[in-house]
């Protein structure tokens, strides 16, 4: 228990010191955010509005910058995140409304590759030196091919020539959000082709590690015993070779679980999925401040959570970590 | 110390032949296209109760043999020819080399259990040490619950003196001497007949070895099983094993009851081993050691394969090859094993020879 305690309080001094750096970088960028966006609308925006600007992002110079800076953690305590330039409204709705999807999307797909995977790479491994080996390089070539460029690829193929699935958007437009399995369907539907490329260019990661873990901890002496002691096939395979193979695994899935959030800026870009992503490369090219300090806060606190979990899972499957801290 | 201190005469109560392990001509090839011959046509054969050891430099093959009688040979290791039989409690024998995988897995712990080289690397580090000796149990006995298994494995760690409460914990919540005691509990668990044991004592310091070797030895009394003892240290042996077997560039070179390999070797190059360590009572002697190194298995010389390392060769050493033969010298045990053409006048004078008078170092009587 105490290990789990004290992981815990290490992740909210880090948590602290992310969220301490996202309120220092907009304060040394060269300029400041008002002015630049004073520049782009060209003095269509009231002086009025300028000191309501200047509230908005802690620039008031009449506080000091402990002021400003319990402010800002106030803000985020109660949620508040400002509001966005470009689409004038509250940060937090923007962030409520494209992180289901991009969650969705990308975390299902991202969940069914290390699944798919990892299952492909322990069977390979098992069944080293056989036929099966030959997934190895199709998927390796599959996963060097540019992830943009496969995705082009996709649409191309499956949506312009074969028709099957649409080319962008994330459901069909004719029809009002709702939880009915029609429109649940729908967002499945929409959904294929952006998960295929997520899952094609991911899954060699997944079959290669394992594979390679496989065949390492297959010639451990603790295997050999478990052959000797007249186990299963299967029990040796899953309870004592592959049990050990995922551990290394299993940070890898952390790292990506974290980069789900801001990783899926090209793919939401060529899929036009209304994710994080593509608001936060919308955000970057209009300059939109608060936009981009919440999709990064989003992306920060999606690695550190995804850490947090990886971390108790490897609690709980390797006991050796529980021991020292 | 205790009794096991003193080196021990053969024991008489030993019934004459009662095998319940004979390895028959077992060949083992490493590699596919160009194979390395490992072992070539080597027979052994293990006696109910009794512990034989099998000694001999590092890459001659002992535990190749090990692992070979088991069927655990790792790829490329290949088996290539012979017959490993055992003989079960009803006396009903069978091919181990033979099995289908079925029968194979049944077989496998509950007629012969192995306790590895790597006393740190044999227990899977995530799971509890009572949980790896229990499905052992329960992989055998289907019908016993995990509970009851647990309980028969807290019995066994009892019996290799660990505490009972040591069941929950991990692998490497133990020191290396204690793991290796577990490996011991884990191979006694279903009762064997037959224990390997692969240098079981090599990563651990001497008195750790020696708290290991009296308990086996203990253990054996108690249980009644057979014991195959593999390790390159031989003043080990002698004080643990009932009869030894030299092993030298993949074949057996001598076999023959522990006192007699001590204080009469008969082969050469069991000659050499005696004296490459101080023996730890009795007179001392000259240490000599063997001057080269052990023969590439790829590439073994004709004849002999000692004969490049041997102070004794003479000419048909490197013509033909030595057979495993009964001691020349009078009065020996006549069960004893020699391949020496110093032992054998008449096949060194068939093949057109002279054959040569034994040297004196190798008569002691």
């Amino acid at each position: 228990m105490r290990f789990f305690l004290r992981r815990g309080i290490f992740y909210l001094i880090t948590f602290w010191a992310a969220m301490t750096i996202n309120f220092f970088i907009p304060r040394i960028m060269p300029g400041d955010p008002v002015s630049a966006m004073l520049a782009r609308n060209q003095g269509k925006i009231s002086p009025d509005a300028i000191e309501a600007l200047k509230a908005l992002f802690g620039l008031d110079e009449n506080m000091s910058l402990w002021q400003q800076y319990t402010t800002y953690w106030s803000l985020l305590l109660h949620g508040n995140l400002g509001m966005s330039f470009t689409n004038r409204e509250p940060v937090v709705d923007i962030l409520a409304r494209s992180l289901p999807w991009t969650i969705g999307l990308v975390g299902i797909a991202t969940i069914i590759s290390f699944t798919v995977g990892t299952l492909a790479g322990t069977a390979i491994g098992w069944r080293r030196g056989t036929r099966a080996d030959i997934l190895l390089p199709i998927s390796t070539f599959f996963s060097s091919v540019p992830y943009f460029w496969l995705a082009l690829i996709i649409i191309s193929i499956f949506s312009v020539n074969l028709g099957w699935f649409p080319s962008n958007g994330s459901y069909d437009r004719s029809m009002v959000p709702n939880w009915s399995w029609e429109f649940v369907g729908s967002v499945i539907y929409y959904g294929t082709l952006p998960a295929l490329t997520i899952i094609i260019t991911s899954i060699s990661g997944w079959i290669l590690g394992m594979r390679n873990m496989m065949v390492t901890v297959s010639s451990d002496d603790y295997v050999t015993v478990a052959q000797a002691k007249g186990l299963s096939e299967r029990k040796v395979m899953f309870g004592y070779a592959s049990r050990n193979a995922i551990l290394p695994q299993l940070s890898s899935f952390a790292l990506s679980l974290g980069f789900i959030v801001g990783g899926t800026l090209v793919m939401e870009t060529v899929f036009s999925y209304q994710g994080i992503g593509y608001h936060l490369l919308t955000a970057t090219s209009n300059k939109d401040y608060p936009l981009m300090q919440g999709c990064f806060l989003v992306i920060t606190v999606a690695v550190l959570l995804a850490n947090i979990c990886a971390d108790f899972a490897y609690g709980v499957l390797d006991p050796r970590t529980r021991q020292e801290g | 110390m205790s009794a096991l201190a003193e080196p021990r005469a053969p024991r008489a109560a030993q019934p004459a032949k009662d095998p319940v392990l004979e390895i028959k001509n077992l060949s083992v090839d490493y590699g596919y296209d160009e194979p390395t011959h490992v072992l070539r046509q080597v027979s052994l054969t293990l006696n109910r109760g009794e512990v034989l050891g099998l000694a001999g430099e590092s890459g001659c093959g002992k535990s190749t043999l090990a692992y070979a009688a088991t069927r655990l040979l790792p790829p490329p290791g290949l088996i290539t020819g012979g017959q490993v039989l055992f003989t079960g409690r009803d006396g009903a024998k069978q091919d181990i080399l033979a099995l289908n995988d079925k029968d194979l897995r049944a077989s496998r712990w509950q007629d012969m259990a192995i306790v590895f080289q790597g006393a740190m690397n044999s227990l899977n580090p995530v799971h509890r040490i009572g949980r790896q000796i229990a499905d052992a149990i329960t992989a055998h006995v289907p019908s016993m619950g995990k509970k009851d298994a647990l309980d028969k494995a807290a019995d066994l760690l009892d019996l290799v003196g660990i505490n009972p409460d040591r069941l929950r914990d991990f692998p490497h919540q133990l020191s290396g001497g204690m793991r290796q005691r577990v490996m011991i509990a884990m191979a006694l668990a279903l009762d064997p007949q037959v224990l390997i044991m692969d240098e079981p004592t090599t990563a651990l310091d001497v008195v750790m070895q020696r708290q290991i070797v009296e308990q086996i030895a203990d253990l054996r009394e108690r249980l009644g099983f057979s014991v195959i003892f593999i390790t390159h240290d031989v003043s080990l042996l002698i004080e643990i094993a009932d009869r030894i077997a030299i092993m030298y560039a993949g074949e057996i070179v001598e076999e023959a009851a522990a006192q007699d390999v001590y204080r009469r070797p008969r082969h050469p190059y069991a000659d050499g081993l005696l004296h490459s360590f101080p023996p730890l009572r009795g007179p001392r002697r000259e240490l000599g050691g063997i001057a080269g190194s052990p023969p590439d298995m790829a590439k073994l010389p004709t004849g002999c394969p000692f004969r490049p390392r041997c102070a004794f060769a003479f000419d048909a050493c490197s013509a033909i090859q030595p057979e495993l033969a009964p001691s020349a010298v009078p009065g020996d045990d006549p069960t004893r094993r020699v391949a020496c053409h110093l032992h054998t006048p008449d096949l060194v004078t068939a093949a057109g020879f002279e054959p040569r008078p034994l040297p004196e170092r190798l008569t002691t009587p």
